[in-house]
């Protein structure tokens, strides 16, 4: 179990391109193929790593870590995720001017940057699928409105209102998330 | 040792004080590594920054490693590392517990439906941002295209979109590079 967390996370540390939230599309993964947390339990993950302190991959990967295997899982999943990293970076520390110019990494770059782009928005897609549209309810019958959690889509299109405001805009990601907390409390989706 | 720990204890610091990790880290990172410390100058430090982008991992850990293998070797470089991860490693730890352990109040699972909700907004905000530097032309276009439709629509691992899209890179940039020459 531990090793197999190492494995999953080293993965992660290594095919994650790019900072913030390019680990999550490797996290929605692991949870489609090992169940070892939730859609709801990986979003909660997001809100968590975003109003704490730390680099949010790293955020993610210890609660990721914790919730499948206690504090062993946290620090192995941690571990994981950053062993890559000094992998890479100490070997590369030795032959920076080279790696700068080299245009097969130029070119490898100038595919994956989409490519991570693409891989966090569908993951995002997913998330809002799973949490607008109920797809357990029982088919036929039923309503639009029972299909779709109608306040927590009025709720989202307010709030990415609010948030192109140029008076908020600039605001710390945590300031949304408290205030989207309070009116979950008030209205319950 | 005396430099090792050092290392451990300001990127502990550095990790306990960063929000969001990446850009964030930057003007604490010149605060501390830069002024304070003076193990690497600005520009070292935004150097460290491009390679991190550029790099598979988490910029935060390859600018941390980075900064530490200049000052100390590897085990510098695994100091640092293991300081900027380690108040992630208590502070979450401590949440996750205490999340886990009052799961089924009725209050919080309301408060969580909220921030359901701001979470995938934020997502969306963070992909517009993303968006302008990385889908800079057609070919950005198309690879976007491919993998958003491929990761939605089907269940591989994301590794293989990953390798995909360098491959891709690698080819069409020689090609672009030939077409302009």
């Amino acid at each position: 179990m531990l090793l197999t967390l190492y494995i999953e996370f080293f993965k992660t540390g290594l095919f994650a391109v790019g900072g913030g939230l390019a680990t999550l599309p490797f996290l929605y993964d692991l949870s489609d193929r090992y169940g070892w947390f939730s859609y709801e339990q990986l979003a909660d993950m997001i809100a968590v790593s975003e109003s704490t302190p730390g680099a949010i991959g790293v955020n993610m990967a210890t609660y990721a870590g914790f919730s499948t295997a206690g504090v062993p899982g946290a620090i192995i999943a941690t571990l994981g995720l950053v062993s890559p990293s000094i992998i890479i970076i100490i070997i590369l520390a030795h032959v920076l001017e080279r790696f700068k110019q080299s245009t097969l990494v130029q070119g490898a770059f100038y595919g994956l940057r989409p490519a991570s782009t693409a891989l966090i928005a569908a993951a995002g897609f997913n998330f809002m699928y799973h949490d607008l549209i109920n797809t357990s309810v029982y088919s036929g019958l039923q309503s639009l409105m029972d299909v779709i959690n109608i306040k927590a889509l009025i709720f989202s299109v307010v709030l990415y209102v609010i948030m192109q405001h140029r008076l908020f805009k600039h605001l710390h990601p945590v300031v949304f998330i408290a205030f989207s907390a309070i009116i979950g409390i008030l209205f319950s989706f | 040792m005396q430099v090792l720990l050092d290392l451990f204890i300001t990127f502990a610091k550095i990790g306990a004080i960063t929000f969001g990790g990446g850009y964030a880290m930057l003007p604490i990172l010149q605060r501390e590594v830069v002024e304070k410390k003076q193990w690497a100058t600005n520009e070292d430090v935004m150097d460290y920054y491009a390679i991190g982008q550029t790099t598979p991992g988490i910029i935060a850990i390859n600018t941390a490693t980075f900064i530490g293998q200049k000052t100390k070797g590897t085990l510098g470089g695994v100091a640092a590392t293991l300081g900027v991860v380690f108040p992630s490693l208590i502070i979450i730890s401590i949440i996750a517990y205490f999340l886990n352990a009052v799961s089924d109040s009725a209050l919080l699972s309301s408060a969580f439906s909220g921030i359901r909700v701001s979470v995938y907004i934020l997502i969306l905000q963070a992909v517009l941002k993303l968006w302008k530097k990385a889908v800079i032309d057609k070919v950005g276009l198309i690879i976007f295209t491919i993998v958003f439709l491929l990761a939605v629509f089907t269940s591989y691992s994301p590794v293989y979109f990953v390798i995909f899209a360098g491959v891709l890179g690698v080819v069409s940039f020689r090609f672009l590079n030939k077409a302009v020459k």
